[in-house]
């Protein structure tokens, strides 16, 4: 039930700072395991694996798509290469060294990008990534994860840590509430996670707008209105009966991410329904647009990114049953 | 010497016999670099063909990824596989693809064929052998119209930056890309001097003498502290006479009679 998410309370902890005391553990754990950075290790969090295991950073410096190769490189030589830098620069600037040298031969490269989606803020839409999904989404051989909390982003660093192959995972600068207990939740590759079950409608979300999902069922639970949560971390592979089965059950979808409308979990989700079970959707997201500067809370307003958004989109889509 | 000299010429037949039952590909580049390959595969790097995943072999990654048949030629001169395959080059539902691929070729160690490309693994290569303290050298072989490609001097920054004198490129220095003389399209040089400047050692050589090939290899493996670059002057071509220096012949394959007279020339029946 959506009210074992204690929302208001929930301490607020970045994806990206999960994402660094997870290294450190894991570099305790396997020595085999180096990270790369492009000289933004502060904002990465990468520097807290540096300060303990200095042998094993590699800082490449501002030349991201030199640390896609690098990482090729050791990857191919037997290491398990984390390489991190911002999504934009990540997927955008080194989009076909990922494609040619990590994916095509399957390289054991963990792609860690931090600074994801327009809630990166004040630096501007030159900085936020609202296309990387779908770029690594349509690679073949990658794995696109998009944690929701902290302790989902911890379970997904230690999942692709353990996968042999590569792995884009998508995360955030922005301080998110914890919503997942670890003795109680666990990530899964190709698994997608109903946080709470319903009969009216269901929202497949990812990232942070699993919180504003989770909110936006409290509202509408209290207008009599039975809607299901699926935080789809895993957007490939993607949990495809899950999403079908939960389809069917509600008839009504709504998707919401801090993503690009086009090429992202929004249309991962519409494509297994057109195909397998056509009900109405609607997409929450980032409409085709590029962001702009202006603080995070501000800026998921104006992009239409909150539980509000949601709510309306959900009477939208059972509207169309 | 003589041996070597025979399995490079051996090389450039099946370089030309690949390319003309193909029906597509690059001779240029190939030819060019065959000496090169004959003196690392059968006189410089530690591998063993039975066993292509060795740990502790040395790397050979072919950042001109568009060379592969020279590859592929030593390769199969090697024993990674059997010589029959040559004849398939390219084709569907055959291993040999136009540009190398390390999931599909023993011996391989590198996918490569996007230019720039390699020397970036290749210095991630290097880096994992320093990590882990082994003795294995990777050695890459570069082209001289890859020097237009940023990514190759991102790779020679962090290369000297992390003295990697475990890392030992080879420049084959032609003289032509695609669209002509490379001094026309893009002029990179001077190329030693920019290599220094990188922070490599830079030697020269003729990269078709096999002895000079041999020496100037062996002297760049016991340098110390910093990575090597050898540039390679070379003749795009090399060794059949209506190829040499045409740009044409980069991405051309030949004709059956015009293999035909290329097989001839390198046999010495002409």
């Amino acid at each position: 039930m959506a009210e074992m998410f204690d929302l208001i309370k929930a301490e607020k902890i970045a994806t990206r700072d999960a994402y660094g005391k997870t290294l450190v553990q894991l570099g305790g754990e396997n020595k085999d395991i180096v990270v790369l950075d492009a000289d933004l290790s502060k904002s990465t969090k990468t520097a807290d694996f540096a300060k303990v295991f200095p042998k094993r950073f590699i800082n490449i410096g501002i030349a991201e798509q030199n640390l896609m190769g690098v990482s090729a490189g050791l990857a191919a030589a037997g290491k398990i290469p984390f390489a991190s830098t911002f999504a934009i620069f990540a997927t955008g600037r080194a989009f076909e060294q990922i494609r040619n040298s990590i994916a095509y031969p399957k390289l054991n490269v963990k792609i860690a990008a931090t600074h994801a989606g327009i809630s990166v803020g004040e630096d501007g839409a030159s900085h936020q990534a609202v296309e990387d999904v779908a770029l690594m989404r349509s690679v073949p051989n990658m794995t696109v994860l998009v944690p929701a909390d902290a302790e989902e982003t911890s379970q997904v660093i230690k999942a692709a840590a353990a996968y042999q192959g590569p792995v884009y995972i998508r995360l955030g600068r922005l301080a998110l509430p914890v919503l997942f207990d670890s003795s109680s939740y666990q990530f899964e590759i190709g698994k997608a996670n109903v946080l709470k079950d319903g009969k009216d409608a269901v929202i497949i979300a990812n990232g942070l707008m699993v919180a504003e999902a989770l909110k936006a069922v409290n509202e509408l639970s209290g207008q009599g209105c039975d809607v299901a949560v699926v935080n789809c971390a895993s957007v490939k592979p993607l949990d495809k009966q899950t999403i079908i089965q939960i389809a069917q059950q509600t008839g009504a979808v709504v998707t919401a991410e801090e993503h690009s409308i086009i090429g992202g979990l929004g249309s991962a989700v519409a494509e297994v329904l057109s195909e397998n079970c056509p009900v109405p959707l609607c997409r929450v997201g980032v409409n085709d647009v590029f962001g702009e500067s202006g603080r995070p809370d501000e800026l998921l307003v104006k992009y239409h990114l909150t539980a509000k958004d949601i709510v309306e989109a959900v009477r939208r889509v059972i509207a169309k049953k | 010497m003589s041996d070597l000299k025979e399995i490079a010429c051996r090389i450039r037949q099946d370089i030309i016999e690949m390319l003309e039952k193909a029906k597509s590909g690059h001779p240029g580049g190939s030819l060019s670099a065959a000496d090169i390959l004959a003196v690392l595969y059968f006189r410089i790097m530690n591998i063993d063909p039975a066993n292509p995943g060795w740990p502790e072999r040395d790397r050979f990654v072919l950042s001109k990824g568009h060379a592969a048949p020279v590859l592929y030629a030593a390769l199969a001169e090697k024993g990674y596989f059997p010589r029959e395959e040559l004849q398939h080059l390219r084709q569907t539902g055959h291993f040999l693809q136009g540009h190398p691929d390390m999931k599909k070729v023993p011996g391989v160690d590198m996918s490569t064929g996007s230019l720039g490309q390699g020397i970036s693994a290749a210095v991630g290569m290097a880096l994992a052998g320093k990590i882990d303290q082994k003795t294995y050298k990777v050695y890459c072989l570069v082209g001289d119209g890859e020097m237009n490609e940023g990514l190759v001097w991102e790779a020679a920054m962090a290369a000297a930056h992390y003295k990697l004198d475990n890392l030992i490129g080879i420049l084959d220095f032609n003289g032509l890309q695609i669209d002509g003389e490379t001094e026309k399209v893009m002029n990179s040089s001077p190329l030693s001097d920019k290599w220094g400047a990188f922070g490599w050692n830079v030697l020269e050589v003729d990269g078709h003498d096999i002895s000079a090939l041999t020496d100037t290899l062996e002297a760049a493996k016991q340098v110390q502290g910093k990575p090597t670059m050898i540039i390679a002057k070379t003749i795009k071509g090399k060794g059949v006479s209506f190829m040499e220096n045409q740009a044409g012949w980069h991405g051309n394959a030949p004709s059956p009679e015009q293999a035909e007279a290329a097989l001839a020339e390198l046999r010495g029946e002409n």
